[in-house]
């Protein structure tokens, strides 16, 4: 009777500090279980191995090359993983860098505009196609995968076309003359030395965003609610999440990504090719999965897709130095991927997880 | 004896639920006041699930209405019925298997400190809570960092019931809760409803067990394919009828007649 009127008193419950049916974890392991562990290995072996096997790689320029492309990816790889994370997709990322960087130089060059009015009339464009895409996919039940097809192909299509018709190139030039260019390169575009490399500014974004996305995921209410969302949509509407305020919210916070990044480059090299970003959606959603995030949602990391896109970014460069065949970039990719979705299908059943 | 003296907190009136063209509920009346335990019994497939779905908002009733304090209420979602103390333990436990059990626990009710953007999780704080709680069910967890998954079955219901508990301010709603539950930790349950009552909570229990029903029921819904069968005090009927009343009477006799050995 005794152990049945105060359940917390009964013998052996709470009261050992250890318990016996716990099978000990060693902190390693539970580091190890950690999503960004498998990423966190892959990048340490591909840094070393290119290291030895070129000379570039290690050299002051070279870092900084293979270091600005995985940063814009980064970006974007960290966004699209916090969307993963929260169950969907979106294939209107990459297009949406274009389209951003298009929008303020022809705003600017073409029209006269003022850049900082150009700039954030293009981030508010972005940001009401990122809510389109997500209220669309919350309010039909649509699967995001086409939702956001649609949306890459709607962008694809007016990035060429409206280029074509406003400059009658397929590029946009002479962003140099744009009065507050200079003052707009110092945020997006400069150059800062760190121990003797030329850290391009947008390894400091990448850096910060990854710090913020990781924080928003562990540390914040809305972290909670977008692995709960994208783990068990129906458990997170029963238990009063906001589930539609906050799924919104990540299909605008990839376009704010897409925005950043469109920034980057334009200020990097003030011209925007039509094409920029196409293609590349595919890659930040690697990225994402290398770095750990389950393709089905509910589970990955920031700093999981953050490594992701150093690999790739070390890949791209990493080929170029050795002077192989580019095309090896691809193979690798691919290789990577289903190393990489075998990898987080282990880690599902290791968590012990049941049906 | 008590029963029905209460003031309703939750109250019904010939409320109806249609899924496209499926009749899943229709004309039930029932309340729930503060101190009182209402029984809500039936068949699979009844619509007990659908009727607590309705007080629980997460979707609204397609006819009839529903009163919070006797006002005319219209439930949004589940958000505005927790925040009128109306707390529901559902069937399939509303948890994410991948999510630890403390971040579960507070799924939608996130403790945070700071202001606005900043705010953060209070996370050892949530964590002990989580652990004490759940040791009050009985249920000493190994780990409340553990993906809510590994817990067996069991172990997942009596999550889902202190949650329930531990914020339900007013009515708590619990939808088949004793299902996988073992004797001693369904005893605990039946226990917490008691105590429950006793502090002046409404509670609205769902079960196919009537042993389980009757000790704490002072009132009881039987449901048979969508349609009230009556509302019965617990002085207007004893457990045997009410048995009988939910397995649709003469079928049972047949049943007993037909398993006994002749
Ligand atoms: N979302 C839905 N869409 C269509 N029909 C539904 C839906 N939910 C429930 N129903 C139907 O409504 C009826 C009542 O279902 P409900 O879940 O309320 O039964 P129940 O009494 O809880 O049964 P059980 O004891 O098995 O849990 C069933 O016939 C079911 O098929
Ligand atoms: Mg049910």
């Amino acid at each position: 009777m005794t152990a049945l009127t105060t359940p917390s008193e009964a013998p052996g419950a709470a009261s050992a500090p250890a318990d016996e049916r716990l099978a000990r974890t060693h902190p390693l392991v539970r580091l190890l279980r950690r999503p960004e562990m498998g990423a966190l290995v892959a990048a340490l072996a591909i840094f070393v191995y290119f290291s030895v096997a070129t000379s570039a790689f290690l050299s002051p320029a070279g870092a900084a090359t293979w270091l600005y492309s995985a940063s814009l990816f980064g970006i974007m790889a960290v966004a699209v993983a916090m969307l993963m994370i929260g169950g969907e997709f979106d294939l209107s990322a990459g297009a949406m860098t274009g389209t951003t960087g298009l929008l303020v130089g022809a705003f600017t060059t073409q029209w006269g505009m003022n850049l900082w009015l150009a700039m954030l009339l293009a981030l508010l464009i972005a940001l009401s196609v990122g809510a389109f895409n997500g209220f669309l996919v919350v309010r039909t039940g649509i699967p995001s995968f086409i939702v956001t097809l649609g949306t890459f192909f709607i962008l694809q299509g007016l990035n060429l076309a409206g280029t074509k018709l406003v400059t009658g190139q397929v590029a946009i030039q002479g962003m140099t003359l744009v009065p507050g260019f200079d003052a707009g390169k110092v945020i997006f575009g400069s150059t800062i030395p760190v121990a003797g490399v030329n850290l391009k500014v947008s390894v400091f974004w990448w850096l910060g965003i990854t710090a913020v996305a990781s924080w928003i995921l562990l540390r914040t209410r809305y972290g909670n609610w977008i692995f709960a969302i994208g783990g068990q949509l129906q458990s997170a509407v029963q238990t009063g999440v906001p589930v539609k305020r906050t799924r919104i919210g990540l299909f605008m916070g990839t376009a704010a990504a897409g925005w950043l990044v469109g920034m980057l480059s334009l200020f990097d090299v003030a011209t925007v090719q039509a094409t920029t970003g196409i293609g590349q959606e595919f890659i930040y959603i690697i990225c994402a999965v290398v770095g750990g995030c389950l393709l089905t949602g509910g589970y990955g990391s920031a700093i999981g897709a953050a490594l992701g896109a150093l690999i790739y970014g070390m890949i791209l460069q990493g080929i170029v130095f050795a002077q192989w065949d580019n095309n090896w970039l691809k193979a690798f990719l691919g290789g990577m991927l289903l190393l990489a979705v075998l990898v987080n299908l282990s880690v599902r059943r290791q968590a012990g997880v049941r049906a | 004896m008590s029963a029905g003296v209460a003031a309703p907190i939750l109250e019904v009136r010939g409320v109806g639920k249609v899924y496209g063209s499926v009749i899943a509920l229709s004309g039930v009346s029932t309340s729930v006041g503060a101190g009182e335990v209402l029984c809500v019994l039936g068949d699979n497939g009844a619509g007990k699930s659908t009727l607590l779905k309705i007080l629980a908002g997460v979707h609204p009733h397609s006819s009839g209405e529903l009163l919070l304090d006797g006002r005319p209420e219209h439930f949004t979602g589940p958000r505005q019925a927790l925040d009128a103390g109306i707390a529901t333990v559902y069937q399939d436990l509303a948890i994410v298997a991948l999510m630890p059990v403390w971040r579960n626990f507070f799924l939608g009710a996130e403790l945070s400190a700071g202001f606005g953007p900043f705010s953060r999780l209070r996370v050892a704080e949530m964590r002990a809570i989580t652990l004490e709680e759940l040791g009050r069910m009985g249920i000493d967890l190994r780990d409340v960092d553990q993906p809510i998954g590994t817990l067996s079955g069991g172990e997942r219901q009596s999550v889902a019931i202190a949650r329930a508990i531990y914020f339900g301010a007013r009515v708590v709603i619990l939808d088949e809760p004793t299902s996988a539950l073992g004797v001693k930790q369904a005893g605990v349950v039946l226990r917490y409803v008691a105590q429950a009552r006793d502090h002046g909570l409404g509670v609205v229990f769902v079960t196919h067990n009537p042993h389980h029903a009757y000790p704490v029921g002072d009132r009881f819904l039987v449901l048979n394919r969508g349609a009230s069968l009556g509302e019965f005090d617990k002085d207007g009927i004893k457990i045997d009828e009410l048995t009988r009343l939910m397995a649709g009477g003469a079928e049972l006799d047949s049943l007993a007649r037909e398993l006994e050995r002749g």
